[in-house]
C-alpha cells in the first residue's frame, strides 16, 4: 500500500526500511547526526512540513513528524520544494546534484557530510523503495 | 540541471606571458621548492612584476598536501592580502592553493568542510591562475581539491564550483624536462581521468567528446613523452593537453571508482596519486563490467579507441589490457605485488582501505558501486593480478 508523501507515517516507513538495510547500515557507520527534511508547498501540499530523523551509526533511533520547529535543534536541515523531493526520490534527479545546484539546500556540518557521501546516497536509495504518493 | 565549467585556457608556445597582461595590485605565487630550484618559480615572478603586480611566494606545499599545511598558507594569503593567487605546480601544488584560496575568503572554515554546495565568494578576495608543471593531474580546469588528512591516513575527495581558476596557462615548456617517472605517473593519471569521467554516472554530452579525445592522445603520445623526453617536444606537448582536456572532462562529470580506490592506496601506503589509479582502473573496468549487462560504456569507448568492442564484456577486456599494455611501456607496476606492497602489508591495512575508498567522494559516481566485501576482493586482485572477467 502505498503512503502519502510528506507524513509521519511515510517517515517511519522510512525508518523501518533504513534499520532493515545492510547497505545504509555499513555505509552510514560512522555516521551521528539527526536531521530535519523541510518539504517546502507544491501541488496540493499547502504547507511546510518538517520530517524528523534521528540517524546514529547506521540506524535510525528516531523518526516522526514534527509540528514545531522549535522542538529539536537537528544536527542537519535539508530543504527544499516538494517537486524536487518528488525527482530525488523516484530517480529523476541525483541527490548530490540537487544539492549542488541549489534545489535541496543542505545545512550543518559539512565536514561529516563530505566523510560520508555514501551513507547519503544509501539513505535517498532508502527512500526510493518506500511506495509513496505524492502531492506532486 | 547541471554545470559546465572551465577557465580561460591559454595554451601552446609562450602561454606563460599571458600573466604580463594580468591587472591588479599584489600576486601571490603558491609552488614547491623544487620549482624554485629549477628556476620556474623566478621566471613566473618576472612575468607577473612586468605586469606591474607585486608579488609575494608561498614555497612549502608538500606532495600530498595537509589540512594543517593548507592552513598555514590560507594565513600566508591573510597576511600579504593579494587579490591575484597564482599556482604553479602539479596537481599537489594547485589542489593546497585552490585550498588556501577558500580559507582565504572563509578562515573561520575547517579545511575538511570544503565542500560544493555552500557559496564562499572567492573572487571577491582573489582571482585565481594556475600554471601546470605536469601533464595529468587536471587540475587546472577542475574544481576538485584533493587533501590529505594525515592523522587519519585519508585523502579526502573535496571541492568547490568556485574554486575552479579564472586562467589556466598550459605551456608545454614547462614539462619538457619531467622526468620520465613522473611523466608515467602523471599520464596515467590523465588516462584514468578520460577513461572515467566517459563511464561515471554523471558522464553528459558536454565531457564525452573531451574524455574519448584525451583518452586517444594518452594512447598516442605517453609512451613517446616516457621514452623521448625533451626530444620529442610534440608528444610532450601532446600529453600537456591531453592532461588539460581530461581535466576538462572528468570535472565536469567527476571520477568513479578507480579514484576512490586509488586515494584510498596513496592515503595508506603513499603511492603516488596517478600510479595508484591507474593501478586500480583495470581492476575497476573488469568489475564494473561484470556488473548488470549494459550498464557501462566501455564498448563505445573501446570503439572509439580502435580496440576490440563486439560487445560489453569484450570492449571491457579489451580495454583493460590496453591499459595494462601502455602500464609496461612505461615501466609502472600492474599490481600492488609489483609496486612494492606486501601481502601482509595489504591485509593489516585493508580495513582502513576498504573504509575509506568506500567513503570517498568519487566512488558513489561510478556504475558499480562494491560493497565492503566486493571492495576487499578487488584490492585483492590488484595484488595479485588476477581478474575476474
Amino acid at each position: 500500500m502505498s503512503i502519502p508523501f510528506p507524513s509521519d507515517a511515510w517517515i517511519k516507513a522510512m525508518m523501518e526500511d533504513l534499520n532493515q538495510s545492510q547497505a545504509y547500515e555499513e555505509a552510514a557507520k560512522n555516521w551521528e547526526g539527526d536531521f530535519y527534511f523541510v518539504i517546502e508547498p507544491g501541488g496540493s501540499l499547502d504547507h511546510t512540513v518538517i520530517l524528523y530523523m534521528d540517524l546514529w551509526h547506521g540506524k535510525c533511533r528516531e523518526a516522526y513528524e514534527v509540528k514545531d520547529p522549535e522542538a529539536r535543534q537537528p544536527a542537519f536541515w535539508l530543504s527544499g520544494p516538494v517537486q524536487t523531493w518528488k525527482k530525488v526520490m523516484t530517480r529523476q534527479l541525483d541527490p548530490i546534484q540537487a544539492m549542488m545546484t541549489g534545489q535541496l539546500r543542505l545545512r550543518g556540518n559539512m565536514a561529516m557530510v563530505m566523510k560520508n557521501v555514501r551513507a547519503a546516497k544509501e539513505l535517498v536509495e532508502s527512500c526510493t523503495r518506500i511506495p509513496t504518493i505524492f502531492p506532486v | 540541471m547541471w554545470y559546465f565549467s572551465s577557465p580561460l585556457i591559454v595554451y601552446g608556445e609562450d602561454a606563460l606571458s599571458h600573466l604580463t597582461t594580468l591587472e591588479g595590485h599584489r600576486a601571490a605565487l603558491i609552488t614547491d621548492d623544487t620549482l624554485v630550484r629549477l628556476g620556474f618559480a623566478a621566471r613566473v615572478i618576472q612575468n607577473l612584476q612586468q605586469a606591474g603586480l607585486q608579488v609575494v611566494c608561498y614555497d612549502h606545499v608538500e606532495p600530498e598536501p595537509s589540512l594543517e599545511q593548507v592552513q598555514a598558507g590560507a594565513r600566508f594569503l591573510l597576511e600579504h592580502q593579494p587579490d591575484w593567487i597564482v599556482a604553479l605546480g602539479g596537481g599537489s601544488v594547485i589542489d593546497a592553493a585552490k585550498a588556501m584560496w577558500i580559507l582565504y575568503a572563509r578562515p573561520d572554515l575547517e579545511p575538511e568542510a570544503i565542500n560544493p554546495i555552500e557559496r564562499f565568494n572567492l573572487r571577491e578576495r582573489a582571482r585565481f591562475v594556475a600554471i601546470p608543471t605536469t601533464s595529468g593531474t587536471g587540475s587546472e580546469v577542475t574544481w576538485a581539491i584533493v587533501l590529505t588528512n594525515r592523522a587519519e591516513r585519508r585523502k579526502l575527495g573535496l571541492g568547490s564550483r568556485e574554486a575552479i581558476a579564472d586562467i589556466a596557462i598550459v605551456d608545454p615548456a614547462l614539462v619538457l624536462d619531467l622526468p620520465p617517472r613522473l611523466t608515467a605517473d602523471t599520464g596515467l593519471d590523465a588516462l584514468t581521468h578520460a577513461i572515467e569521467g566517459f563511464t561515471s554516472t554523471y558522464h553528459n554530452d558536454f565531457t564525452d567528446g573531451l574524455c574519448l579525445k584525451a583518452a586517444k592522445l594518452v594512447f598516442e603520445y605517453l609512451p613517446r613523452a616516457y621514452r623521448y623526453g625533451r626530444e620529442d617536444a610534440e608528444a610532450r606537448a601532446h600529453m600537456h593537453f591531453a592532461a588539460t582536456i581530461a581535466g576538462l572532462g572528468f570535472g565536469n562529470a567527476m571520477a568513479a571508482l578507480a579514484h576512490g580506490m586509488g586515494h584510498a592506496l596513496g592515503a595508506i601506503f603513499h603511492i603516488p596519486h596517478g600510479r595508484a589509479v591507474a593501478l586500480a582502473l583495470p581492476y575497476t573496468i573488469a568489475y564494473c563490467a561484470s556488473g548488470e549487462p549494459g550498464s557501462t560504456r566501455y564498448a563505445e569507448l573501446a570503439a572509439y579507441l580502435g580496440l576490440p568492442a563486439g560487445n560489453e564484456q569484450t570492449a571491457a577486456q579489451s580495454l583493460l589490457r590496453a591499459v595494462w599494455d601502455l602500464m609496461k611501456q612505461v615501466d609502472q607496476p600492474v599490481t600492488l605485488a609489483e609496486a612494492g606492497i606486501s601481502r601482509d602489508d595489504l591485509a593489516r591495512e585493508m580495513e582502513w582501505l576498504v573504509a575509506h575508498a568506500m567513503n570517498d567522494t568519487q566512488t558513489i559516481m561510478s556504475p558499480r558501486i562494491p560493497d565492503e566485501s566486493e571492495m576487499q576482493t578487488i584490492f585483492w586482485q590488484i595484488y595479485s593480478g588476477e581478474i575476474d572477467l
